[in-house]
């Protein structure tokens, strides 16, 4: 049994003008100290995913089909308290900018002591010792004078460091991070990342890691889901999607990596922009953008087609294989 | 804090200052004191004379010469109407007033913060809609239509409550009097200021709605949910102590104005406090009685802001009042 496996999940925001689907038929498995990377541009879905496997979609958005079964037991239809058990014990979240993740009138050690104290029978002193361990583990200096800190008084990378150390706290199985460098210096970005990679790595703990940036998860992740217009379009070992993504989506997203320009030329790009969630266009929802549009890719909506290890959804990923082959042919 | 009390007093002088200037200044035009002060049948000689033995006649700037003078020794001018220090007449009645914004004030504490934390947390509930209503309805109708309100219903009617006065007042401390320690003073007590706050609660509550539920769409409320908290530590602890951030700093301001608000309160619950006294000493041309009501109006602002920028500071860690690093 996978430690989580998400099964045609849907999640809906209920507007004036009706529902929108922010998330549609997303399937996808898990297993225990693995590491995936949920990649898309802004409004994709991602952060809707990250959100829901915690079940804290908040209104007017739901869970509207689907469950989302951790070790088993469905996390879309459990009961209140037996959710709160698990958030931020088995499954915690780091967010994307410290700055407004920390509360600024309570210190590091009001937010670190009330977690541990949350989910365990624990005194004061013996949640701060722990408290004070786990900043010693993201490498924080003298964490014994900056647990009494408030959030103000710390760095941008200080606090997101306190961030992982609140996400780490109660030793969890998975932890979604939510673009968690976004917000830092570009100096810091690679730093923080080692960091959480390597803590994720030692205590044998599942990463989910939402981000745009395709460099850090291929450098990062073992898996990868890439999701446009809030379904996945592919999904697959790390390696094989970075080496030879089958969606054009995906390929348009490799192409247009500064490191695959050629210096002097200018940048590539996928032309048009991601569709709003009320105006999809029917069939596949790429095919405006798309440059190997077909009749099919207007009319009905690509199913999923396994190429090696892949799942993609494409009309055209047969006729797209053999045209990248044949040149290799001639 | 001893570098933020010094800033906070030079502020406090500026501040007495321009009131005395402005207080001073419109004594001018409010009328001739000395046709209240005698009868009729006093000739015009003898009120020029009058007059000169008063000082009126003097030229601005030597009449406001004298009168700081006097007041930087406590001296705010004679009441004309109470042959007393003008001073003395307003502190004698400044209890009464505190007692009402005070009683006020302990309403509205006591309400707007729970009534606007259920709103801000189901705001599409009846209750909270019908709170929502009410409050619309608090803040349009004015305090004299209120009191009037409420003593028809439950002094006329009912016949549950007093209808003017203070009641049994008990001594307290510096020759002062209250009425919170027996029955018949609350009782005298309970309309006055449920009027008073008729005005400032809807207020409050709004404004504690809608400083919660910005606070409640925030990321380290949304990380405090993720981290499994209890949802009233949450509520209670994470949302709101910076929910009380901006309300503090507006509850500072409110209530001074809540002391002027007393003007017509005890007015028409024949309350014997300082507005009621004011409004008196305007109709009487008691220019030394306004003068000194207005300052010391202006001064229970400055104390009231001073204090709650205290508060503020305990309660934000990123103001920092007392220098420590």
């Amino acid at each position: 049994m996978p430690l989580l496996e998400v099964r045609n999940l849907e999640v809906s925001f209920g507007l004036r003008s009706g529902d929108v689907k922010a998330l549609r038929n997303v399937n996808f498995t898990l297993d225990r100290g693995e590491r995936l990377g949920l990649v898309g541009e802004s409004g994709a879905g991602k952060s809707v995913l990250g959100f829901s496997i915690l079940n804290l979609i908040s209104k007017p958005g739901r869970i509207s089909d689907g469950q989302i079964l951790f070790e088993g037991k469905d996390l879309a239809d459990m009961s209140p308290e037996e959710l709160r058990n698990i958030r931020g014990n088995r499954i915690s979240m780091i967010f994307q900018d410290p700055m407004m993740t920390l509360n600024p009138v309570l210190t590091i050690g009001q937010q670190m002591v009330e977690c541990l104290q949350a989910h365990r029978n624990i005194s004061n002193e013996n949640a701060r010792t722990i408290a004070v361990q786990k900043l010693q583990q993201v490498q924080i200096p003298s964490p014994e004078t900056r647990i009494d800190q408030y959030p103000h008084e710390l760095s941008g990378g200080m606090r997101q460091r306190v961030v992982i150390a609140i996400g780490l706290l109660m030793d969890p199985d998975i932890i979604i991070a939510d673009e968690p460098t976004t917000a830092l210096d570009v100096t810091i970005q690679a730093e923080i990342m080692e960091l959480m990679v390597e803590l994720c790595e030692r205590n044998n703990v599942a990463l989910i890691l939402i981000t745009h940036d395709l460099g850090v998860v291929s450098q990062v992740t073992q898996k990868a889901i890439v999701m446009y217009a809030g379904r996945i379009i592919e999904q697959g070992p790390t390696r094989e999607i970075i080496n030879d993504a089958q969606h054009p989506y995906t390929q348009g997203l490799m192409n247009a990596l500064p490191q695959m320009a050629i210096p002097g030329q200018r940048l590539n790009q996928i032309r048009g922009s991601m569709p709003s969630l009320q105006k999809i266009p029917t069939g596949c929802a790429f095919n405006p953008r798309c440059d190997y549009l077909r009749d099919a890719c207007t009319k009905q909506l690509p199913g999923y087609t396994v190429s090696g290890n892949c799942k993609v959804a494409c009309h055209m990923v047969a006729e797209l294989k053999q045209a990248e082959q044949a040149p290799h042919e001639a | 804090m001893i570098a933020f009390f010094i800033k906070r007093l030079a502020q406090a002088i500026v501040v007495m200052f321009v009131i005395s200037i402005i207080s001073f200044s419109i004594q001018d035009n409010l009328g001739d004191p000395l046709r209240e002060m005698v009868g009729q049948s006093v000739s015009e000689a003898e009120r020029q004379e009058l007059r000169n033995e008063l000082g009126l006649n003097d030229p601005f700037l030597v009449q406001y010469g004298r009168f700081v003078k006097n007041a930087l020794q406590g001296d705010l001018g004679t009441s004309y109407f109470f042959k007393e220090p003008a001073l003395d007449v307003i502190l004698g009645k400044l209890p009464a007033t505190l007692e009402l914004v005070f009683g006020a004030s302990l309403i509205i504490v006591f309400l707007s913060v729970p009534l606007g934390v259920y709103s801000a947390i189901n705001p599409h509930s009846w209750f909270s809609r019908a709170v929502m209503g009410f409050s619309i309805i608090g803040i349009s109708v004015p305090v004299f239509l209120t009191a009037i309100g409420l003593i028809y219903l439950f002094s006329i009617e009912l016949g549950w409550m007093p209808s003017f006065g203070r009641g049994d007042t008990q001594p307290m401390f510096w020759g002062w009097e209250s009425g919170f320690f027996t029955w018949d003073g609350i009782a005298h007590l309970i309309l006055p200021c449920i009027s008073l706050a008729s005005i400032m609660l809807p207020l409050f509550i709004r404004l504690i709605r809608a400083e919660m539920m910005e606070v409640l769409q925030s990321e380290y409320v949304k990380s405090a949910w993720a981290k499994g908290l209890n949802p009233r530590r949450i509520y209670f602890l994470h949302a709101l102590k910076n929910t009380m951030l901006p309300v503090i700093t507006v509850g500072g301001v409110q209530i001074g104005t809540m002391v002027a608000y007393t003007i017509l309160t005890e007015t028409v619950f024949q309350w014997p406090g300082m507005g009621f006294l004011f409004l008196e000493a305007i109709n009487r041309v008691d220019t030394p009685l306004i003068v000194a009501y207005l300052i010391v109006v202006g001064a229970i602002f400055v104390i009231t802001n001073t204090i709650v920028d205290l508060i503020y500071g305990l309660v934000n860690p990123t103001v920092n009042l007392a220098g420590k690093k």
